[in-house]
């Protein structure tokens, strides 16, 4: 069965820059970078991107910082709690625009 | 769980393990031969520097049946080592200026003359590393003064701990592991073990509970130190990262679990040359509990003895085992992937 989504392709994620060698490198230097060890720790790092892997629902991304969380000393329990975190932003961005649907049925009601 | 052995399970045959590692289209896996990394490296044959530690795995009977364990160990296995033998260690180690003798299992601390065997490498002025695997210090009374045995002969403990939760510790190593290493941990706190100034020094191990490598060692002994600390006020000096090898039992929940074949490529991915250079075996020397000679404790267990005329601590001769070439294996991206794997933690 063929699918969008192949997880031997998280492999061939390097491969982007076949095609834009300049802006491709400029990615993968940055990435590098922002993973770096810094005022946040690598651990602290992976669990953040765990958390906006699922709020951007990027499967690849779910399972390198899985992967990674794990590699980095994560446990269950914390990597379940860094996507509480995604779901309660998600959740909450929702729900927080019913303040909009609030103020335009008021506005648009006796 | 049992051992391998006990439960007659086909990998308990090393040719079987050895067979898998080196047929990997056997699970649909094309990965490239480690002696040929090693020739890319200019390692080929890869030779021994200057001996700096003999280790000695005592017996493969444990306490314990972990999930990874490479030694098959387990309350089940019954060989030993004997005193007999043990002296033979001691002779050996008598000729020579090797600084450190390791002792491993299994649990060491389970063969009756352990503790004649610590007072007899003391008494020649070596250092004694034991790797302790924590909850024999709490499994029976004749246990319990461990700590106070081992400081009172300056040992240098090592010990395994998977993880700072209970859940991914006992997942690997056993339901209530964590508890009981935990109690351990304090004891050893409590003779001075970890603490600052004590000269005793205890180390951890992590081994990680999963087909996955170990991360920054740095990084790892920061967080371990954070949440022991906190969460159980206990103290240790160093964190040792050791990648798990495909052998035995792990090489068993790697095939079962479906993760062989990614497992391995990760490793080959990761195969770093200065790693390679800094492997653990050109330093050390491997003795099984029989008196067999081998380059790691991996090789023993894949019963892959040295490459010399010297096989046995009987023949013992420091200047022929030190012409002999390493004998390598698949296994061995392991201890070469990322930053290094030793029994000393990370290489580079």
């Amino acid at each position: 069965m063929s699918t969008y989504y192949n997880p031997a392709d998280l492999a061939k994620f390097g491969n982007i820059t076949e095609w834009q060698s300049e802006m491709g490198n400029k990615f993968f230097a940055y990435y590098a970078e922002v993973f770096k060890e810094g005022a946040l720790t690598e651990r602290e790092k992976a669990l953040i991107a765990l958390a906006v892997a699922h709020a951007v629902q990027c499967p690849y991304c779910i399972d390198a910082y899985t992967t990674d969380s794990l590699q980095k000393g994560a446990d269950e329990a914390q990597m379940m709690e860094a996507v509480h975190v995604a779901a309660a932003i998600k959740g909450g961005a929702a729900l927080v625009h019913g303040v909009q649907m609030m103020n335009k049925a008021k506005e648009l009601s006796m | 769980m049992k051992s391998l052995q006990a439960r007659q399970a086909p990998l308990a045959d090393t040719a079987y393990q050895l067979t898998v590692l080196t047929q990997a289209e056997a699970v649909g896996a094309q990965l490239p031969a480690f002696a040929h990394r090693l020739r890319e490296s200019g390692l080929l044959p890869l030779q021994p520097t200057k001996l700096g530690v003999m280790q000695i795995n005592v017996g493969k009977m444990c306490n314990q049946v972990c999930k990874h364990c490479h030694v098959d160990a387990g309350p089940d296995r019954t060989e030993i080592m004997t005193r007999e033998t043990m002296q033979l260690c001691l002779q050996a180690l008598a000729q020579t200026d090797i600084p450190v003798v390791d002792l491993t299992g299994g649990a060491p601390e389970m063969n009756p003359d352990f503790r004649w065997l610590v007072e007899q490498i003391s008494a020649l002025g070596r250092q004694t590393i034991v790797r302790c695997n924590l909850t024999i210090i709490v499994a029976n009374p004749k246990y319990h003064d461990l700590p106070e045995f081992f400081a009172r002969h300056q040992v240098r403990v090592v010990s395994s701990l998977p993880h700072f939760s209970a859940g991914r510790t006992d997942a690997q190593r056993g339901d209530g592991v964590f508890g009981r290493s935990i109690r351990a941990l304090q004891l050893l706190n409590a003779a001075g073990y970890g603490v600052e100034g004590s000269g005793l020094t205890l180390d951890l191990v992590y081994n990680p509970a999963g087909a996955f490598m170990p991360g920054s060692q740095v990084g790892l002994e920061r967080e371990f130190k954070q949440r022991l600390g906190r969460e159980h006020g206990i103290v240790f000096n160093n964190l040792l990262t050791i990648t798990n090898l495909p052998v035995s039992r792990f090489l068993e929940y790697l095939l079962e679990s479906g993760n062989y074949e990614s497992y391995m490529q990760k490793l080959v991915a990761a195969y770093n040359p200065v790693a390679a250079a800094n492997v653990m075996c050109r330093s050390t020397l491997s003795i099984g509990w029989d008196g067999q000679l081998y380059d790691c404790d991996f090789n023993q267990m894949l019963e892959l003895p040295v490459a010399s005329s010297v096989r046995h601590i009987r023949d013992f001769h420091e200047a022929t085992l030190a012409g002999r070439a390493i004998v390598v294996n698949q296994h061995c991206y392991g201890c070469t992937a990322g930053a290094g794997s030793s029994c000393g933690g990370a290489t580079t």
